[in-house]
């Protein structure tokens, strides 16, 4: 909530058109605090379920490890099919969000009424899943549709500082759990349960139901600028009926904002091998590993408010390529003699990239689709980018096998480079200010 | 549900929402601490050492190390071997992240060294002279490999007091050449007795291997594939290990012996899956843990190595086995013997 009392009130901000609120709509704030309370409720879990399955259930590693893969893949699958359900029947995007969100809080009472059953613990754990791949693209498209499209950048930035603080959080709150208890493992789910329930009624509370109706028309003024300025848009006629089906890879417009997220992401290494690579070069201790993602999430948490408001500034396209710039900058330094240094600049970096692509990809592309059909196009540009993603580490990981870490890395940043040359011609906006 | 009208009615409604959900939180977590959360870790009884050999292990229900026959008074360990004049305790410290003390000990358990690693306790091991130690975390956490699996194996040289943390950067060879890759993951390392020559189980593209490593040359190359958990006979000629014989999840492996001499494997009479690193309790004989029937732990077994008889319960609820012999040298304030 402090982000009412805070942003948008500089007194050298740009002059903002008539009818539109300087302020971060309520409804944005009011998702990102249920992302916030959300990510405290899993991260908390996260924090202690291999210590739970392992130590206290007495499981081996493997069966861990099957448990934790399970569904993984079919994450991805119930992202679309999140999407679909929300855009059908026009604005059912709150209720099928509250509905993943609702059914990974009550995941968290089948942990601890599975007791020490294998069966019931995968079930658990794949209604957590399911109900994180089916709540991500209705609750990106409510924050499209609740924003002016010329504020999309920051109001994206403030949802994922938001999360990224809640999940900052979470093993806070679970380490202290544990501390109390004395390593009472049930009581980390029951608190876990009891803040995913908050972060339902939140949304219910706050988000209305349905979508405002201001913005519900695409923003398609030419072909040539399909990226909204920061003119005042004309407040559209109402919203036609919604269509059956909007198939968004059609429209050539998204679909050039979808190869180019693709492109990019399959030259991504996954963050995981800079770590490694940070670890080995520097000899740092194996205690101080967990800190290096925390590290980076917490500049993507500072810097992800002021890359929204730059890429509303400055039109999305530039911050999105520049900030895969600071990921090539980032394996750059890696290549480099390591040093002390070295750590904090590949840290920024990534947080840099994370600020600078992950809401403002979802601002750039959430005004290119029509209001009906944006839920679906959210979810398949996150799938698209997602499963790209894991063939380029995939395809890192056997580099690596190959050639060894150095080799494998420039190869990477070669690549990342041509992905970003290929890019800057096919993401669309070039010609916007 | 329709949200009620005012701001102020729906504030109102939070309030009173983080309130109970705050209070239901707060009282169950105070219960929990009422009820005394996880198991307390203590130390051995001033009475129990490895001093009268026979076979000791950790006991399930109080996740202390026990000797048959006996009351469990031994220290609390997650995990436990013992050989020549020390033993090695893998212990959970508490709360989050995980992480694994490893703590070294006399035959009086007197501790005389305590290392902290990151990891859930997954095996320890002694050389026969109890001189280089050795022991594997299961990590979590920086899981990059595909899985979501990974390992971290330690070895500690007590004569120079040397600590590696984590083997997996040691020059690995694969097939007569060297080999890269970023998910190689070590565990289940086990040292002959010349203190030097180890055994273990790399992972990595999907495989596993059985390696020969070279303490003091810092090499490691592979033998063989499919072998997991390798645990040396105290003859020093067979290795006994899980092998992966199917691809169900529920049960994918086999107890296995292999013959050093020739390399040719045979199983033993156990049909179940054993996902354990077996200890040989005498020179025909491996001791391991099976899961439990019902409910939590596991039960300690052992079954003939040549492959013949069929398995015994040993110890229900128990695990980590380790046949510990007749003090080598007589203790401290014995009189020593005349040379």
């Amino acid at each position: 909530m402090m982000y009412l009392a805070t942003t948008g009130r500089r007194p050298d901000a740009p002059p903002r058109p008539a009818g539109v609120g300087r302020r971060v709509p309520g409804t944005v704030v009011a998702l990102g605090a249920v992302s916030l309370v959300t990510d405290v409720s899993s991260e908390m879990v996260t924090a202690v379920l291999p210590l739970y399955l392992v130590l206290g259930l007495g499981l081996s590693p493997l069966q861990f490890g099957f448990l934790d893969g399970l569904f993984n893949g079919a994450t991805a699958l119930v992202r679309l099919l999140g999407g679909r359900l929300a855009d059908r029947g026009g604005g059912r995007h709150r209720t099928v969000a509250g509905a993943g969100y609702l059914l990974s809080a009550l995941s968290r009472l089948g942990l601890l009424l599975a007791g020490g059953a294998a069966g019931g613990i995968a079930a658990a754990l794949a209604a957590d899943r399911l109900g994180k791949g089916v709540r991500t693209a209705p609750r990106d498209a409510l924050i499209t549709l609740s924003a002016p499209p010329e504020a999309l950048g920051r109001a994206f930035g403030v949802h994922r500082a938001m999360d990224t603080t809640g999940a900052l959080l979470g093993p806070l709150v679970a380490f202290v759990v544990l501390w109390a208890t004395a390593d009472a493992y049930d009581a980390v789910f029951v608190v876990s349960f009891a803040t995913g329930l908050l972060g339902v009624l939140v949304l219910l509370l706050f988000v209305p139901a349905g979508a405002a109706p201001i913005r519900t028309a695409p923003i398609r003024t030419a072909p040539a600028r399909p990226v909204p300025a920061r003119t005042p848009m004309p407040v559209a006629a109402a919203p036609k009926p919604a269509r059956p089906k909007h198939r968004p890879l059609r429209d050539p417009v998204f679909r050039r904002v979808t190869a180019a997220a693709a492109l990019l992401g399959a030259a991504t290494v996954g963050d995981s091998f800079l770590y490694l690579l940070l670890q080995r070069g520097l000899d740092l201790s194996p205690m101080l590993f967990p800190l290096l993602p925390l590290g980076a999430a917490a500049c993507y948490l500072l810097l992800a408010v002021p890359a929204g408001r730059l890429a509303d500034r400055t039109g999305r396209r530039t911050p999105f390529l520049l900030g895969h710039g600071a990921l090539l900058a980032a394996y750059l330094t890696l290549l480099a003699p390591l040093g002390r240094a070295t750590a904090v600049v590949v840290l920024v970096l990534l947080g840099v990239f994370y600020a600078a692509t992950d809401g403002v990809l979802m601002a750039l592309a959430g005004p290119v689709l029509p209001a009906e059909g944006r839920a679906g196009g959210l979810a398949v540009l996150q799938t698209g980018q997602a499963l790209a993603r894991l063939v380029g580490a995939a395809g890192f990981g056997v580099a690596w096998t190959w050639w060894g870490p150095r080799p494998a890395l420039l190869a990477a940043a070669l690549a990342l480079a041509a992905a970003l040359a290929a890019a800057w011609r096919i993401l669309p906006g070039r010609n916007t200010p | 549900m329709t949200p009620p009208a005012t701001v102020k009615a729906r504030s109102t409604v939070l309030v009173l929402a983080v309130l109970v959900l705050l209070g239901g939180s707060l009282g169950y977590v105070l219960h929990a601490r009422e009820r005394g959360g996880g198991p307390r870790l203590v130390a051995a009884e001033a009475s129990f050492t490895l001093n009268e050999p026979g076979l000791y292990y950790r006991d399930g229900a109080t996740g202390r190390v026990a000797r048959t026959p006996g009351a469990p008074d031994g220290p609390s360990c997650a995990r436990f071997y013992a050989a020549g004049e020390r033993a090695l305790c893998l212990r959970a410290l508490p709360g989050t992240p995980a992480r694994t003390q490893a703590v070294v000990y006399d035959r009086a358990f007197t501790e005389l060294r305590t290392v902290t690693v990151p990891g859930i306790p997954n095996r320890a091991r002694v050389s026969p002279s109890g001189q280089v130690l050795s022991w594997t975390t299961f990590a979590v956490g920086d899981s990059y490999a595909a899985s979501g699996f990974s390992t971290r194996t330690s070895i500690l040289d007590l004569r120079t007091g040397y600590l590696v943390k984590s083997i997996e950067e040691i020059p690995l060879t694969v097939g007569g050449s060297r080999y890269h890759a970023a998910d190689v993951n070590y565990w289940g390392v086990n040292f002959a007795a010349d203190d030097n020559r180890f055994y273990a189980t790399v992972a990595t593209g999907g495989r596993t291997h059985l390696v020969e490593g070279d303490l003091g040359a810092w090499s490691a190359r592979t033998l063989r594939e499919n072998v997991e958990c390798p645990s040396l006979s105290p003859d020093g000629t067979r290795i006994a290990f899980k092998k992966k014989v199917s691809e169900d999840p529920a049960a994918p492996w086999r107890l296995y012996v292999l013959d050093l001499a020739d390399l040719r494997e045979h199983p033993t009479a156990e049909s179940h899956s054993v996902d354990d690193q077996a200890a040989w309790l005498d020179d025909a004989t491996l001791g391991y843990a099976l899961p439990a029937r019902e409910g939590k732990g596991g039960d300690l077994w052992s079954v003939p190595a040549d492959g013949s008889g069929a398995p015994r319960l040993l110890v229900p609820g128990g695990s980590s086995p380790v046949a510990v012999a007749p003090a080598a040298v007589p203790p401290a304030d014995a009189p020593a013997p005349p040379r």
